[in-house]
C-alpha cells in the first residue's frame, strides 16, 4: 500500500488577480509524512506565495487564480477554507509579535483551542501540557511582549502546536532570533518532530542555521519555479545556492575560497562530521591569511563613562565604559534584553540620561545634555529597526532631503548631495517613487540615508539586516561600507555573527546589562565562554577548524 | 516612556471584580450621575468615585496627563457656559439671588450651583472611567461581554484594541523621537503650529503602520481558526462571585437612591432656593 504524502503539488500555477504574470509557475513537489523540508529562494522568488497557498491564506484572503492540484494528506484540497486547512497545517508566522493576540502567554497558547470551543477545563489542561513541553510554565502569566526573542518563538510554536495540526509550516522562524536562540528553537523542533511525528516545512533565508539540523529535502525557488529539489548534501556539493543569490554556509564558503574541491568532501552537509583529504592543512593556511590583517587605531571620538540605566526599578545596564574612535565600525552583540537597544537609544538621546557620562571628544567641546535632539543628530544619528517608524515623507527623494531642508541647506546643494547618497544605496533610479511602494529592503536603506544625509560623526543602527535575505543584506552592508569609508563611525546592534565577522573590526558583547567583552570579532568567536554568554553561535568555519584541531582567533584583526 | 496607559495588574477589590460586573456598575453609576441634577447626590457620587480611584492604587504618574487635560476641558466648558448662558441657572431654578453686580452677566447663586454640578459631573465620571480602564483585564472583559450576549467577534475586537494601546504608544514615541532628531519641531520648545503639523505627520505614519498591522493580525487570527464556529470558549472566563453580587447590589441601590431623590424632588433638579 502506498502511503499518501503529507503534501503534494501537481503542476500548480498561481496568479494574483492584481498581477499580470503568474507568481508561481508549474510547481510540482512531494513532501513525505514526517519529513523536514527547507524552502529557500531570493526575495520575490515566490516563497511567501507558496506558504500562503499551503495554509489557505490564498485564495481565502488574497484572491487569485490557482491551476493544478494541491493534495494534503491524500485529499485534493484546492477548495478547502482557511479553517479546514488550519486543521491540517499549523503556521508559525515570521514575526511572533504579530501572531500574539492573548494578553498573557497562557491565553495565547489557548487561542486556537478557544476557537475550537473547547471546555474551560480542557483549555486549562491543554495549556498546561503544551507549556510544559515547550518549557513555558514559569511564563504563563506574563504578557508575550515582555519575553525574550527565544521565549516568544516558543510561545508562538505552542500556540500553533496546541491546534494539533500534523503539518507545521514555519515562515522565516529565525528572522527575529539571535543565533543561539535560533539553534535552541531548532533543537526543540527536532525533539517535537520526532515525538509527535510532525511533517515540517521551513521557509527561511538563514540556510546555514537550518542546515545545522537534519533536513530531508531542500527546495530552491527562483522566479516562481522550482530550480532545485533534492538533498542538502547535493545542494552544497554542487554549490547551487550562490547561483540564486543565496549564501553557502560559512564553512563551505571558506573551503571554496581556499580552492578546496567540494566534491571530495564526505558528509558535506554536517559541519560536525564533514571530512576530506588534507582538510586541516587547507584550514591552517586560511588562518595565516586572516591573522595578517590589522587595523590602525585612530583618535577617540566619543567617550562613555560609568553609564547606567534603570527602567521601572530594574537595571537595564550598569557601569558601561568604552571609547569610540574615528572611522571605526563596531558590532554590539548579546542576547535580547542584554541592554544593547536601550544603550543605542540612550546614545541617540531618545531616552533621558540617568547616571554616567557620554562625551564627544572634540574642540570646541559640545555638551550633549544641553543640545536639542535635532542638534544632537548632527553628531549621533540613529536608525531604528523598523523602517516604517522612520519614513514619513511622500517621495524617496523627499525622504532623504527632509533633514537637510529642515536645516535650511541651499536647494542646489541638497539636490547634489541627496542624489549622490541615493546612488550609493541603489535607490537613484526610483528617486521619484512614492515611499510606500518600496520593498522592505529598499525602505530599510532609505531609512538609513534619511539619517546619514546629515553626516553624523557616529551612526547607530538597530539590527540593520534583520528580516532581509542575503542579497539585500549585502546591498545594505555595501551602503554602510561607503558611509564608513567617508569617515563615519558606525555602531550596529546585530545578531548575525557572519555579518559581524565579515564587516566589523570591533565588537562589544553584553550579558545581562554588563559589558563583558570589548575585542575583535575573531577573538570573541574563538572564545567559547564569551560566545555562550553573549548568546551567539560560533560560525561554522570556526566549528570546523576547532573540530580539526586548528587553533583560531589568536591575534585577530586588530592585532 | 515609563507610563503606559491601560490595564495594570493588581490585587485590589476592583481587580477582583469580573469585567462584566464592572462594566454594568460603571454604566449604572454613570447613568445615575448624568441624569441627576441634585448636588447632594452628585457630591456623594464624586466622593465615592475619588475614594475608589484611591483604592484602586492607580499611580498619579499614569493618569496625570489625562486628568490635566480633562480639568482644562472642564474649566473651558464652565467658562463657555457662563459666556453663552450666564443666567441659565436662573432659568432652571426660577429664582435669582445676586452675588456680584447686575445686568445680563451678573453672577447669581443659581448659576454658580448649576456650574458646580457640571463640574461634579466631570469629577465623578473621569475617576470611574479610569478605574474601569486600569483594573479590567481586557480578555476578561471580552469574555464578559460575550457572556452577556455581545457577538464574540465584537467582544474580541475590544481586547485587541486595548491590547494594542501600549504598542501604539511605543511606536508613537519612536516616530516622534526620530522626527525630532531629523529636525521637525515637536519638542516643548517649539510653537503650537509646528507642534500640530508635527503631530499630524506622526499620526498619519502611525495610522498607516497600524492598518498594515491589522491586516497581519487578522490573518494570524484566522490561521488559528478565529471565526471558525458560532461559539468560542474563553480561557479567562470568570464566573460571577459573591463580590460581584454585592457590588452590583450597591450600585443598583445607588441608582434607586437617585431615582428616589428625583421622585421626592418631583424633578431631576433639587432646588435649594425654593
Amino acid at each position: 500500500m502506498m502511503v499518501a504524502a503529507a503534501l503534494e503539488f501537481k503542476g500548480v500555477t498561481f496568479k494574483y488577480d492584481v498581477q499580470q504574470n503568474s507568481t508561481l509557475e508549474n510547481i510540482s513537489l512531494t513532501i513525505p509524512k514526517g519529513s523536514r523540508t527547507l524552502i529557500v529562494g531570493p526575495s520575490g522568488s515566490g516563497k511567501s506565495t507558496l506558504a500562503a497557498l499551503l495554509n489557505g491564506v490564498i485564495p481565502n484572503s488574497e484572491p487569485g487564480e490557482v491551476q493544478g492540484e494541491i493534495y494534503i494528506d491524500g485529499h485534493l484540497s484546492n477548495k478547502d477554507s482557511i479553517f479546514d486547512r488550519s486543521l491540517k497545517i499549523g503556521t508559525v508566522l515570521q514575526n511572533p509579535d504579530t501572531q500574539f493576540v492573548g494578553m498573557t502567554v497562557a491565553e495565547d497558547i489557548a487561542f486556537v483551542l478557544e476557537n475550537d470551543n473547547d471546555s474551560h477545563d480542557q483549555l486549562v489542561t491543554k495549556v498546561k501540557e503544551w507549556a510544559q513541553r515547550l518549557r513555558l510554565e514559569e511564563l504563563l502569566d506574563l504578557a508575550p511582549q515582555v519575553l525574550s526573542g527565544g521565549q516568544k518563538q516558543r510561545v508562538a510554536m505552542a500556540g500553533v502546536l496546541a491546534g494539533d495540526s500534523p503539518i507545521l509550516l514555519f515562515d522565516e522562524p529565525l528572522a527575529s532570533l539571535d543565533s543561539a536562540s535560533g539553534q535552541a528553537m531548532l533543537t526543540l523542533l527536532d525533539e517535537l518532530q520526532a515525538e509527535l511525528g510532525l511533517t515540517v516545512v521551513i521557509i527561511e533565508h538563514r540556510v546555514e542555521d537550518v542546515l545545522r539540523h537534519t533536513v530531508d529535502q531542500v527546495v530552491v525557488l527562483q522566479e516562481g519555479e522550482v530550480a532545485y529539489q533534492g538533498s542538502a548534501a547535493e545542494l552544497l556539493k554542487r554549490s547551487i545556492l550562490p547561483d540564486y543569490g543565496l549564501a553557502n554556509p560559512k564553512y563551505i564558503q571558506s573551503l571554496q575560497d581556499l580552492g578546496y574541491p567540494l566534491d571530495e568532501l564526505e558528509q558535506i552537509d554536517d559541519v560536525q562530521k564533514v571530512t576530506g583529504p588534507n582538510l586541516k592543512n587547507y584550514l591552517e593556511r586560511d588562518l595565516a591569511r586572516q591573522m595578517s590583517q590589522s587595523v590602525e587605531t585612530t583618535s577617540p571620538i566619543l567617550t562613555i563613562k560609568d553609564l547606567s540605566y534603570q527602567y521601572q526599578n530594574h537595571t537595564v545596564f550598569s557601569n558601561i565604559n568604552f571609547t569610540l574612535h574615528q572611522g571605526e565600525w563596531l558590532s554590539l552583540v548579546g542576547s535580547n534584553g542584554a541592554g544593547k537597544s536601550t544603550l543605542s537609544r540612550l546614545l541617540a538621546g531618545f531616552l533621558p540620561m540617568q547616571t554616567g557620562e557620554i562625551r564627544l571628544n572634540q574642540e570646541p567641546e559640545v555638551d550633549l545634555s544641553q543640545v536639542t535632539l535635532k542638534e544632537r543628530a548632527d553628531y549621533i544619528g540613529y536608525v531604528a529597526q523598523n523602517p516604517v517608524e522612520m519614513l514619513i515623507e511622500t517621495t524617496v527623494f523627499g525622504e532623504v532631503a527632509a533633514g537637510l531642508r529642515l536645516r535650511g541647506v541651499d536647494d542646489n546643494k541638497i539636490t547634489a548631495e541627496v542624489q549622490e547618497y541615493l546612488k550609493w544605496a541603489n535607490l537613484y533610479e526610483i528617486r521619484n517613487w512614492p515611499v510606500n511602494v518600496l520593498s522592505f529592503g529598499q525602505k530599510k536603506r532609505l531609512s538609513i540615508l534619511s539619517v546619514a544625509i546629515l553626516q553624523p560623526k557616529i551612526l547607530i543602527l538597530d539590527e540593520p539586516t534583520a528580516g532581509q535575505d542575503y542579497q539585500h543584506a549585502q546591498q545594505l552592508m555595501t551602503l554602510l561600507q561607503k558611509l564608513n569609508q567617508s569617515g563615519m563611525t558606525i555602531v550596529m546592534v546585530t545578531h548575525d555573527v557572519n555579518i559581524m565577522q565579515e564587516w566589523t573590526s570591533r565588537v562589544l558583547a553584553f550579558h545581562q546589562g554588563r559589558l563583558i567583552a570589548d575585542t575583535t570579532p575573531g577573538e570573541l568567536l574563538a572564545n567559547q565562554e564569551l560566545v555562550a554568554l553573549a548568546e551567539l553561535c560560533q560560525p561554522t568555519d570556526y566549528i570546523l577548524a576547532q573540530r580539526l584541531g586548528v587553533t583560531v582567533g589568536k591575534g585577530g584583526k586588530r592585532g | 516612556m515609563d507610563n503606559l496607559f491601560g490595564y495594570q495588574t493588581g490585587q485590589t477589590v476592583f481587580h477582583r471584580l469580573t469585567g462584566s460586573a464592572k462594566l454594568i456598575i460603571f454604566l449604572l453609576l454613570t447613568i445615575s450621575g448624568v441624569l441627576s441634577f441634585d448636588i447632594r447626590y452628585l457630591l456623594l457620587l464624586t466622593v465615592i468615585a475619588l475614594l475608589g480611584l484611591w483604592q484602586a492604587q492607580i499611580s498619579w504618574q499614569q493618569i496625570r496627563v489625562i486628568v490635566i487635560l480633562t480639568v482644562i476641558f472642564a474649566l473651558l466648558n464652565l467658562i463657555l457656559i457662563y459666556v453663552f448662558a450666564p443666567q441659565y441657572g436662573v432659568h432652571l431654578f426660577g429664582s435669582q439671588h445676586f452675588i456680584l453686580s447686575s445686568g445680563p452677566y451678573a453672577l447669581t447663586q443659581e448659576q454658580l450651583l448649576y456650574e458646580a454640578m457640571v463640574l461634579l459631573k466631570y469629577l465623578f465620571s473621569l475617576p470611574l472611567a479610569l478605574i474601569f480602564l486600569f483594573t479590567t483585564n481586557p480578555s476578561q472583559f471580552s469574555a464578559g461581554l460575550n457572556r452577556i450576549g455581545v457577538p464574540y467577534s465584537v467582544a474580541y475586537a475590544v481586547t485587541i484594541t486595548l491590547r494594542y494601546i501600549p504598542n501604539t504608544q511605543r511606536q508613537f514615541f519612536m516616530i516622534k523621537k526620530v522626527q525630532e532628531a531629523r529636525g521637525y519641531n515637536i519638542s516643548k520648545k517649539s510653537s503650537w503650529t509646528q507642534k500640530i503639523t508635527g503631530v499630524v505627520r506622526i499620526l498619519t505614519t502611525l495610522i498607516f503602520s497600524t492598518l498594515d498591522q491589522i491586516d497581519e493580525v487578522t490573518q494570524a487570527m484566522e490561521l488559528r481558526r478565529f471565526g471558525k464556529g458560532k461559539k468560542r470558549s474563553w480561557y479567562y472566563e470568570q464566573s460571577f462571585g459573591k463580590l460581584d453580587a454585592i457590588a452590583l447590589i450597591l450600585a443598583l441601590g445607588f441608582l434607586v437612591l437617585g431615582i428616589g431623590l428625583m421622585m421626592i424632588n418631583h424633578s431631576r433638579y433639587w432646588n435649594p432656593f425654593s
